[in-house]
């Protein structure tokens, strides 16, 4: 195992850490300020995929596909978050569990019936198809590098935004007590609605960074999902910091885990076991930290709530 | 409704399921013997579900995982009862008198394990805890490379029941499970009633006052998650009777998911609301696939349709039932 493989993977694993940051980092807001579980969160993500691989077919731009998407979806998200899911903040964890269920449903549906059953290509663009010399003998993928850079960007900007400005105050005040912030006269409802709309710009970022890696298809929205869910627990519901920190724990631990596991097996157990039980190890390993975390912390690593 | 009523409508419902399978038969409809085989499996899954989660408050998001654990048990006993024993000790059995109990055994004794860590946390928590765990068998059974993976395992052939019984007849297979079904709400029905039901609701209602008066809460949550996950294993096992096929798919999330939406469609707190949200769910499936490919999204726009305006499920149309 040499050490330019043991950076490539961290290197894979910090983008993919970067993309579910940004699934995360709206599902924990949702989930923290209006204690919202929102299944259909994953759905804004494909949508966004899908967006971007259609607008970067018609117009050969990648990019120009890449900000359509993020400002259509967010657009998407501001009507859906206004008409659909405000009458479930007053209803209980399972109502909302059944309604946005029943929305993954209609998405998936109505992607296929808008895109039709073929999943669309989408290449990252010809300029970045190439690797980039990282060092003596590692060569790095020129496009997961933008990835990474896109990513550590969004959060920078979420960083400031969050714990730098007035409205990033009232989002803190909002999740850490929603009542509290209401009476001190600021509009939760109209901030909620905005932040949606970012969250769901997000997922269609991550949607149209990752499509050229994972597959752009009807279904890659549920995958995720529960590992955004996975990361904002850890991480603690409602705090931002804690979804970078949570996110990218579990995309380096994810696929470190894949990558070294079975080879780390090897030198204990026979190498068929050790190829079938590495992998799967490197998945469960996740969700037991997600469980320890519930059992023995159940705020998360950063609570938001005071 | 009155109790009356309920009773008339129960015993109607029983006769009718009995006498389906012979009008079906008669009308050349053989194929819908096997689509209700398949509602009154998932309606026995969903009503295991529903005496953990309607009536002793227990949201588990991973109800999946122990119908699917009772379907590997099943699966597995089979493929050892072909090719050799399991661990060179456990011989492999094709019979249902053993291999139905297993599977019960096994996924109760799963659910117990999880139970006892998942049960220290409350509300939001326990929704998450039970799918962290639930994703974790999950994977378990992706890395079970011996018996197939992803690509799961097939049996041979039905469970073998004796008795003049063939299950892979699907009329036979139908009356056990009919059978199954009733025998487990009959029973459901009695437990609700009995002194550990109302001890359930009490807890469900309040907990804390529950533990005041001196009920042991934590135990009695334990027992209810355990025996619905016991009964979610005889699903599993039927399951794999029907489908002669068992795969991780049958644990993943979204099945977890599909289960949930069946209890909270039929109606939660209660005794058929599992039974009524697996038969509308399937129902509409079925009616809505044969007229369009894109089934899901009629199914999905009444889901939600029945959110909004049946916030108690479809039970609760018809009313409050008394011990509920």
């Amino acid at each position: 195992m040499s050490v330019s493989l043991v950076v490539e993977q961290a290197l894979n694993g910090l983008q993919f850490g970067l993309m579910l940051f940004l699934m995360a980092a709206g599902l924990t807001l949702v989930f923290g300020i209006m204690d919202m579980i929102n299944l259909a969160h994953g759905s804004l993500y494909m949508i966004g995929a899908y967006l971007a691989a259609t607008v970067a077919g018609v117009t050969g731009s990648f990019w120009i596909g890449v900000a359509c998407a993020c400002a259509a979806t967010a657009l998407i998200g501001v009507a859906l978050e206004a008409t659909a899911l405000r009458p479930l903040y007053r209803r209980d964890h399972l109502s909302q569990v059944l309604a946005t269920f029943a929305m993954i449903l209609v998405a998936n549906e109505g992607v296929r019936l808008v895109f039709g059953d073929q999943s669309p290509p989408l290449n990252p663009p010809a300029a970045l198809s190439g690797a980039v010399a990282l060092g003596p003998d590692l060569r790095y993928s020129a496009y997961r590098l933008v990835v990474i850079a896109v990513g550590a960007g969004v959060a920078a900007l979420m960083y400031l935004l969050v714990n730098h400005t007035r409205v990033g105050m009232w989002v803190r005040a909002g999740a850490s007590d929603r009542g509290m912030a209401l009476a001190l006269g600021i509009d939760v409802p109209k901030l909620f609605t905005v932040l949606f709309g970012i969250g769901a710009g997000l997922c269609a970022l991550a949607g149209a960074l990752l499509g050229p890696i994972l597959a752009v298809q009807v279904g890659m929205g549920e995958s995720i999902l529960i590992l955004a869910f996975v990361v904002i627990v850890i991480g603690g519901v409602g705090s931002v910091r804690g979804a970078l920190v949570g996110a990218i724990l579990v995309g380096v631990v994810d696929t470190c885990g894949r990558a070294f596991l079975p080879q780390a097996l090897k030198a204990v157990f026979p190498g068929a076991v050790a190829d079938n039980v590495g992998p799967a190890l490197a998945s469960i390993s996740i969700y037991a930290l997600m469980a320890a975390v519930l059992f023995w912390r159940p705020q998360g690593l950063f609570p938001a709530q005071a | 409704m009155t109790a009356r009523a309920r009773r008339l409508l129960a015993i109607g419902a029983v006769l009718a399921a009995v006498g389906f399978p012979l009008v079906a038969m008669r009308f050349d409809l053989g194929f819908y013997v096997g689509f209700v085989n398949r509602v009154m499996i998932f309606a026995l899954a969903a009503t295991s579900l529903n005496l953990a989660l309607g009536f002793c408050g227990l949201a588990s998001f991973g109800h999946a995982a122990f119908v699917g654990v009772g379907a590997y048990t099943v699966a597995i006993l089979a493929e050892h009862a072909a090719h050799g024993s399991l661990f060179g000790v456990i011989p492999g059995t094709t019979s249902a008198w053993i291999a139905w109990p297993a599977a019960a055994a096994t996924s109760g004794v799963v659910a117990a394990l999880i139970g006892a860590i998942c049960l220290r946390t409350r509300g939001i928590h326990f929704i998450m805890i039970t799918l962290a765990f639930a994703q974790m068998l999950y994977f378990f059974t992706v890395s079970l490379k011996t018996y197939g993976g992803d690509d799961g395992l097939n049996l041979a052939h039905r469970s073998d029941v004796g008795l003049g019984v063939r299950l892979a007849d699907d009329t036979h297979f139908y009356y056990v499970v009919l059978a199954l079904l009733c025998a487990a709400l009959y029973l459901m029905g009695r437990l609700v009633r009995s002194r550990f039901g109302r001890a359930i609701v009490g807890i469900r209602e309040n907990e804390v006052r529950m533990e005041a008066i001196g009920f042991p809460v934590f135990q009695y949550k334990w027992v209810c998650f355990a025996i619905a996950g016991a009964l979610a294993g005889i699903a599993g096992a039927l399951l794999a009777n029907h489908n002669a096929f068992v795969s991780p798919n049958a644990l993943h999330w979204t099945q977890s998911g599909m289960l949930l939406v069946m209890v909270l469609v039929g109606g939660r707190e209660s005794l058929f609301g599992g039974v009524l949200g697996a038969a509308t769910l399937l129902g509409l499936e079925e009616v809505f696939s044969a007229w369009t490919t894109h089934w899901q999204l009629p199914v999905g726009a009444i889901l939600l349709a029945l959110v909004y305006l049946a916030p108690r499920g479809i039970a609760g149309l018809f009313g409050r039932e008394p011990m509920a």
